[in-house]
C-alpha cells in the first residue's frame, strides 16, 4: 500500500496473501501506516485518546500514532512538545500503534511492543503512553536477533510452564478441563497489583500476599464448586461447561472491579541494561526466570521424592486403582488445587512482568497457550506440560522473526493443530489402549 | 424515573431481531454438534467469522452477487470443517474441544492483522457489502412500517424476514433429518460410538457429516448476523462461542425448538436487564455502579446463568428430563 | 458368578471340528475365521501374540483364559477395534487386515462388548433398529425424504419386534434403553446384533454382571444362534457355563494360544490349569471359588 492510501483498496490479489501467511510475513515491509501530519485528528469527536511521546524526558516530534478499531482509523503525528491527539467516535476498546519507523535513531519501543489496545475508562480522554527507550531495532543481525527471541522464549515457556502443570495436574487428578485457570493466572497479577501498587505495600510482601490468596482461591474453587459436582456425579463435559461459565462470570467480575485499563507493577518498566552479547535484560526478566526454574524444580522435586507428590502421579494414572490402595483421593485433588492455584497466580505475576502490565483479561489472551502447551506435551503429564510449555514458549517468540507480531500465536496453535494429527497422545503422553 | 415503556419496547424488539435469529442458527448448529452428535465444538465462532468474512470479502473484494458470495461462505466452511475433523474426530472428544478452540482463534487472529489489511480490514472490519443484498429487497415503502414496539424500515424487515425464514428451513431441516435413520446413528454416537461402529456404521463419516453440516449453520448465522451491523473482527471472540453454548443449554441441547426459544429468551432478559440496570444507573437508584460497570453485569449474568443451567437443568428449558444431552 | 446353571434342554455338542490331533493352533474341517502370526504389544509389554488359531463355522467357540490373558485384546484386533504390530487375519476367506471396524461388521462379524454399551438415550426400539444393515435413510440426503425409507423402516421395526420378542424385551420397547437391568442390556445388545443377521457372532464375557434369572435365558439364546447357522466365538469366565455350551475350546495365556480342544479335555489339560490357576489347582476348575477368582479378577484388571 502506499502512504497515500488513506482509504482502503480491495484487490483480488491480496486474498492469494490471506491464505499463505509465509509470502504475508515477506511481504510485510510493504505495509505502512497511512500518514497524517495534524498532531490532532477528529478533535471534534466525543472521546479522544491523547498522549506524550518522549524519550528521556525529551519529546519526540514527527511521530506517528495510529488508532484503530470498531470501523474506524485514524493517524497523527507528535507536535514539538511530543504531543497527540484523536478523536473516536465511541467510548470502546481501540488499537494505539506507534509507528516505530518514524523515531529517530537509537529509539525503540522497548517494552510492551509498538502497538497496545486502549479502552476508556470513566472519563471520556485516555492517555496512552509508549516505554521509550535506547534500543536498535531490526538492525541487529539475523543470528543475534535469533538468541534474542530464544532468551524471550524461554522465559515465556517458563512461566507458561508454571500455569500449565497446575493446568495438566488438575486435569490428571480429576479429568476437569478447567477454562477458568485463566482467572487464576489474572488473580495472582491483580492481587499484586492491588497491594504492592495500589496500597503501595512493599513488592515481596504484596506477592507473597498474592500467592497465598491464590492458593486460597484454588483452594475455594475446589471445595465450593469442583468437590460439589464431583460429590454430584456431574458428567466432565458438564463440569468443562460449568468451568467456562466460571470463567466468563470471573472475568467480568475482574472488569467490574478494576476496569478495562492496563496498569503496572512496580518495577515493570525498568530498562534492559543487563546485556549477554547481543541480548538485553533488564533485572526482572532474570529474575523471572530464576524464579520460575526454582520453582519448577520445587515442583518437580515434590512430584518425584514426596510421598503425597507421588500419591498425586498415582492418581493421576489410575484414580480407582490409588483409591483402592489406599489413596485419599480428595486431600490429593485439594492439595493439586492449592498448587494449582498458586503457581498459576504466580505465572500471573511474571506475565505482568513480561507483557508489561495488568489486565482484566490477561490470563484469557494466554489460556490457549497453556491448554496448547499441555496438550502437546500430552494431556495429563505433569513433566509433558513443562515440555510443551517451553516448545509454546519458543514457538510464540521465534515465529515473531519471520511472522507480523499481532500472529505470533498462530504459529503455536497451528503446531498445536499439527501435532494432533500427527502425535495425538502428545510429546511424552502414552498411547491409549482400548479395551 | 425509570422510563419502563422504553425498556420493554428494547427488549420486545429482540423477540425478532436478526441478531436473535442469528445466535438461534448458530445455536441450532451447536445442537446438531454438541446436543444431538456429542461433539464439543468450541469454534462456532469461527464458522460465524467464516460466513461474515466470506460473504463480505467475496462481495468486496471480487464483487460476487449474492448467491455466489453465499456459496464461498459455505465453502469456506465446509473447508474449515475438513481442516478441523480430519485430525480429531477419531480422537478423545476434548480434542476436538482444544482444536476447535484453537482453530477459531486463528481465523480471528488471521482476519484482525494488519497484514491482510486491504481485504479484511484488519481491526477495523469490513463495511459497504450490503448492496446487492439490499436490491433483492422486495418491500418498496417508504419510512417505518409495523406495529407496537416493532417499527422498521423496509430494509430492516428484509433482513429480519430473509434471517427468521433461513432459521425456519434450518430447524425443519434438523427435524426432518433427526426422526430419519439419520439422526438415529447420529445419537447413538452420542451415547457411545464404538457401539455404533460394531454394528458397521462409518462412525466418522457421520461425524464429519455432522461438523459440517453444524458448521454450515454457524456459517449461514454468520452472515445474517452481519445484515444489520458491520464485520469486525472481535466480534468472533471467544465468548460469542460461549454466549451460543449459554442458549443451546438454555433452551435444551437435544432439541430443535431449544435453540430458537433459548435465543429469544436470552436475548430478550439480557436486553430488558441491561436496559433496566442502565436506567436505574442513570437515574441514580445504584449509586455504587457507573454506567460501564453496568453494561459488564450482563457477562457475569451469562457466566452465572451457564453455570445454574448446566448443574441444575442440563436438558434445559424445552429438554426432556430424561434425555439428557450430555454425553458421560 | 453363577456357578450352577444349566441349560434347560441338553445342548447338542458339534464334533469332528479339527484336522489331526487337538493342539494349539490345529487346523479346522471348515474355519470361518482363521488369525495368523497377530501380535499386539503396548509399550514394551506383550498383549496378544499369536501364532495361528482357526475358529470353526457353525460351532460355538469358547476363548478362555485368565485375565490379563489377551482375551479382549485378541476379540478387538479380530473385528478392527485395534491395530496389531504385525500378522494377518481372514474372515471367510477375505482378510481383514487394515480394514476398519465398520466395514468388519458389514461383512457379518458382530461383536458385543465386555461393558455394555447399550445406547443409555435411545429407546430399545432405537436401539434395534440401529443394529439393521442397509437402511437407506442413513444417508444424510435421502434423510429428508420420508418416502424413501418409511417403507424399509417399517420393515425393520416389524423385524425387530420379532427379536425383542424372543428375548423377551417387547414390553420394554418403548423404554430408554439406560433404564433396563444390567442382564437386560446384555440380552439387547445381543438381539441388537442379530439385526444385522451376523455370520459370526463374538461375545465378549456375556454373563457378566447378568442376574442368576437371566443366565438361563442368555445360554438359551446363544445355543439358539447355533442353531439358526450362526458361528459363535465368546469370551467366559464361568467355566460351567463353558462346559455346557462350547463345542471347542481356545485357551489363551499371556497372550498365547495354549490349548484348544473339546471343553472335557481342555479343562483335564494340566498346562491349561497351570495357566489359569497358577499355583492353585487343587480344585476342579468349574468348582473353583467364585470369590477368588472375582478377587483376581479385579486385581489383573487394575494392573492392564
Amino acid at each position: 500500500m502506499r502512504p497515500t492510501d488513506v482509504v482502503q483498496t480491495r484487490s483480488p490479489g491480496r486474498v492469494v496473501l490471506l491464505l499463505c501467511l509465509l509470502l504475508a510475513a515477506l511481504g510485510l515491509s510493504l505495509f505502512s501506516a497511512s500518514p497524517a501530519d495534524a498532531d490532532t485528528v477528529g478533535g471534534d469527536l466525543p472521546y479522544q485518546f491523547v498522549g506524550n511521546v518522549q524519550n528521556n524526558q525529551k519529546p519526540l516530534a514527527d511521530v506517528e500514532i495510529t488508532v484503530q478499531g470498531n470501523g474506524y482509523k485514524a493517524t497523527a503525528k507528535t507536535d514539538e512538545k511530543g504531543q497527540w491527539k484523536i478523536g473516536v467516535p465511541t467510548k470502546a476498546a481501540y488499537k494505539v500503534t506507534l509507528d516505530e519507523d518514524t523515531l529517530p535513531k537509537g529509539v525503540v519501543v522497548v517494552k510492551g511492543g509498538a502497538t497496545t489496545t486502549a479502552e476508556f475508562g470513566l472519563t471520556n480522554t485516555k492517555a496512552v503512553n509508549f516505554f521509550l527507550g535506547k534500543g536498535e531495532r531490526v538492525t541487529t543481525d539475523f543470528f543475534s536477533q535469533l538468541f534474542g527471541r530464544i532468551v524471550n522464549g524461554l522465559q515465556f515457556g517458563l512461566m507458561l510452564a508454571l500455569a500449565a502443570i497446575g493446568l495438566s495436574l488438575i486435569f490428571g487428578t480429576t479429568g476437569l478441563s478447567n477454562f477458568a485457570h485463566s482467572e487464576m493466572i489474572t488473580f495472582g497479577a491483580l492481587m499484586t497489583l492491588t497491594f504492592s501498587s495500589i496500597l503501595g505495600w512493599p513488592l515481596w510482601i504484596g506477592i507473597i500476599i498474592a500467592l497465598v490468596l491464590s492458593a486460597c482461591l484454588g483452594w475455594s474453587m475446589d471445595a465450593v464448586i469442583w468437590k460439589p459436582l464431583r460429590r454430584k456425579g456431574v458428567g466432565l463435559v458438564q463440569m468443562m461447561i460449568v468451568s467456562i461459565g466460571l470463567s466468563l462470570a470471573i472475568r467480568y467480575v475482574f472488569q467490574y472491579f478494576y476496569g478495562g485499563a492496563t496498569r503496572q507493577l512496580p518495577g515493570a518498566t525498568l530498562p534492559s541494561t543487563i546485556r549477554f552479547g547481543a541480548v538485553a535484560l533488564s533485572w526482572v526478566d532474570i529474575a523471572s526466570m530464576i524464579i520460575s526454574l526454582v520453582v519448577l524444580g520445587g515442583v518437580a522435586y515434590f512430584l518425584l521424592r514426596t510421598r503425597i507428590g507421588k500419591a498425586t502421579r498415582a492418581v493421576s494414572d489410575n484414580p480407582s486403582l490409588a483409591a483402592a490402595s489406599g489413596i485419599d483421593v480428595d486431600r490429593v485433588i485439594r492439595i493439586v488445587w492449592v498448587l494449582g492455584g498458586a503457581l498459576a497466580g504466580l505465572s500471573g505475576i511474571l506475565y505482568a512482568y513480561y507483557r508489561p502490565g495488568v489486565s482484566w483479561d490477561m490470563g484469557f489472551q494466554i489460556l490457549l497457550l497453556v491448554f496448547a502447551a499441555v496438550t502437546l506435551g500430552g494431556l495429563g503429564t505433569a513433566f509433558g506440560a513443562l515440555v510443551g510449555s517451553l516448545v509454546v514458549g519458543l514457538f510464540v517468540e521465534l515465529t515473531t522473526l519471520w511472522l507480523p507480531s499481532d500472529l505470533k500465536y498462530v504459529g503455536a496453535l497451528v503446531v498445536l493443530i499439527l501435532v494432533l494429527l500427527f502425535r495425538p497422545q502428545g510429546i511424552l503422553g502414552r498411547k491409549e489402549r482400548i479395551g | 424515573m425509570i422510563d419502563w415503556g422504553a425498556i420493554f419496547s428494547n427488549a420486545a424488539q429482540e423477540l425478532i431481531s436478526p441478531t436473535t435469529a442469528a445466535y438461534a442458527l448458530a445455536a441450532l448448529g451447536l445442537a446438531i454438534h454438541f446436543g444431538y452428535t456429542g461433539l464439543l465444538n468450541f469454534g462456532q465462532a469461527g464458522f460465524m467469522a467464516l460466513g461474515a468474512y466470506g460473504y463480505a470479502i467475496s462481495t468486496l473484494t471480487f464483487h460476487f452477487p449474492v448467491w455466489a458470495a453465499v456459496l464461498v461462505g459455505v465453502g469456506a466452511s465446509v473447508v474449515f470443517a475438513l481442516i478441523l475433523g480430519i485430525p480429531t474426530l477419531r480422537l478423545r472428544a476434548d480434542y476436538l474441544a482444544i482444536v476447535t478452540i484453537a482453530a477459531a482463534e486463528i481465523l480471528r487472529l488471521l482476519f484482525t492483522t494488519n497484514t491482510f489489511d486491504s481485504v479484511t480490514g484488519s481491526a477495523t472490519g469490513l463495511q459497504g457489502y450490503k448492496g446487492g443484498f439490499a436490491a433483492l429487497n422486495p418491500f418498496t415503502f417508504e419510512g417505518t412500517v409495523g406495529f407496537g414496539p416493532w417499527q422498521y424500515n423496509a430494509y430492516d424487515w428484509w433482513i429480519r424476514l430473509v434471517g427468521w425464514i433461513v432459521v425456519i428451513l434450518a430447524a425443519v431441516f434438523t427435524w426432518l433429518i433427526m426422526r430419519a435413520p439419520w439422526g438415529r446413528v447420529i445419537k447413538g454416537i452420542r451415547e457411545d460410538e464404538d457401539a455404533v461402529r460394531a454394528l458397521g456404521k462409518n462412525v466418522y463419516s457421520y461425524k464429519m457429516q455432522s461438523l459440517i453440516l453444524g458448521g454450515v449453520f454457524g456459517t449461514l448465522a454468520g452472515m445474517i448476523f452481519v445484515l444489520p451491523r458491520a464485520v469486525v473482527p472481535a466480534n468472533y471472540q471467544t465468548s460469542l462461542t460461549f454466549f451460543i453454548y449459554a442458549i443451546l443449554l438454555l433452551g435444551g441441547a437435544a432439541t430443535i425448538l431449544g435453540p430458537i426459544v433459548g435465543s429469544m429468551v436470552f436475548w430478550v432478559l439480557l436486553s430488558f436487564f441491561s436496559g433496566f440496570i442502565a436506567r436505574a444507573v442513570a437515574a441514580g437508584w445504584l449509586p455504587f455502579m457507573s454506567q460501564v460497570q453496568a453494561g459488564q453485569l450482563r457477562f457475569i449474568l451469562v457466566g452465572v446463568a451457564i453455570m445454574l443451567i448446566v448443574i441444575f437443568r442440563p436438558q434445559g428449558i424445552l429438554g426432556n428430563k430424561k434425555e439428557l444431552a450430555f454425553v458421560k | 458368578m453363577s456357578s450352577d446353571v444349566t441349560p434347560t434342554a441338553t445342548p447338542v455338542k458339534t464334533t469332528g471340528l479339527h484336522i489331526g490331533y487337538a493342539e494349539p493352533g490345529c487346523r479346522k474341517v471348515d474355519p470361518i475365521l482363521v488369525a495368523d502370526g497377530v501380535k499386539r504389544t503396548f509399550g514394551g509389554l506383550t498383549a496378544v501374540d499369536v501364532q495361528h488359531v482357526e475358529v470353526p463355522r457353525g460351532a460355538i467357540t469358547a476363548l478362555i483364559g485368565p485375565n490379563g490373558a489377551g482375551k479382549t485384546t485378541f476379540f478387538n484386533l479380530l473385528t478392527g477395534f485395534d491395530k496389531p504390530d504385525e500378522g494377518s487375519w481372514e474372515f471367510d476367506g477375505r482378510s481383514l487386515a487394515h480394514i476398519p471396524a465398520y466395514r468388519v461388521a458389514r461383512m457379518g462379524l458382530i461383536r458385543t462388548f465386555q461393558l455394555t454399551k447399550s445406547l443409555g438415550l435411545l429407546s430399545v426400539l432405537d436401539n434395534m433398529k440401529l443394529g439393521a444393515k442397509g437402511q437407506t435413510g442413513e444417508n444424510l440426503f435421502r434423510a429428508i425424504l420420508p418416502f424413501l425409507w418409511r417403507s424399509q423402516d417399517k420393515e425393520i421395526e416389524a423385524k425387530a419386534e420379532d427379536i425383542l420378542a424372543r428375548f423377551k424385551l417387547d414390553t420394554k420397547k418403548e423404554d430408554y434403553a439406560a433404564s433396563l437391568s444390567g442382564g437386560q442390556r446384555k440380552l439387547l445388545e445381543m438381539a441388537r446384533a442379530l439385526m444385522s443377521d451376523p455370520t459370526l457372532v463374538m461375545l465378549d464375557e456375556p454373563m457378566a454382571g447378568v442376574n442368576p434369572a437371566l443366565t438361563q435365558s442368555l445360554l438359551d439364546h446363544i445355543l439358539d444362534l447355533k442353531t439358526q447357522g450362526m458361528t459363535v466365538l465368546f469370551v467366559e469366565h464361568d467355566m460351567h457355563m463353558v462346559r455346557h455350551i462350547a463345542d471347542w475350546v481356545i485357551v489363551m495365556a499371556e497372550g498365547k494360544v495354549v490349548a484348544e480342544g473339546d471343553p472335557h479335555t481342555v479343562m483335564a489339560n494340566p498346562a491349561v490349569i497351570d495357566a489359569y490357576l497358577g499355583s492353585h489347582h487343587d480344585s476342579d476348575l468349574g468348582a473353583e471359588d467364585p470369590e477368588h477368582e472375582h478377587v483376581l479378577k479385579e486385581l489383573l484388571d487394575d494392573q492392564q
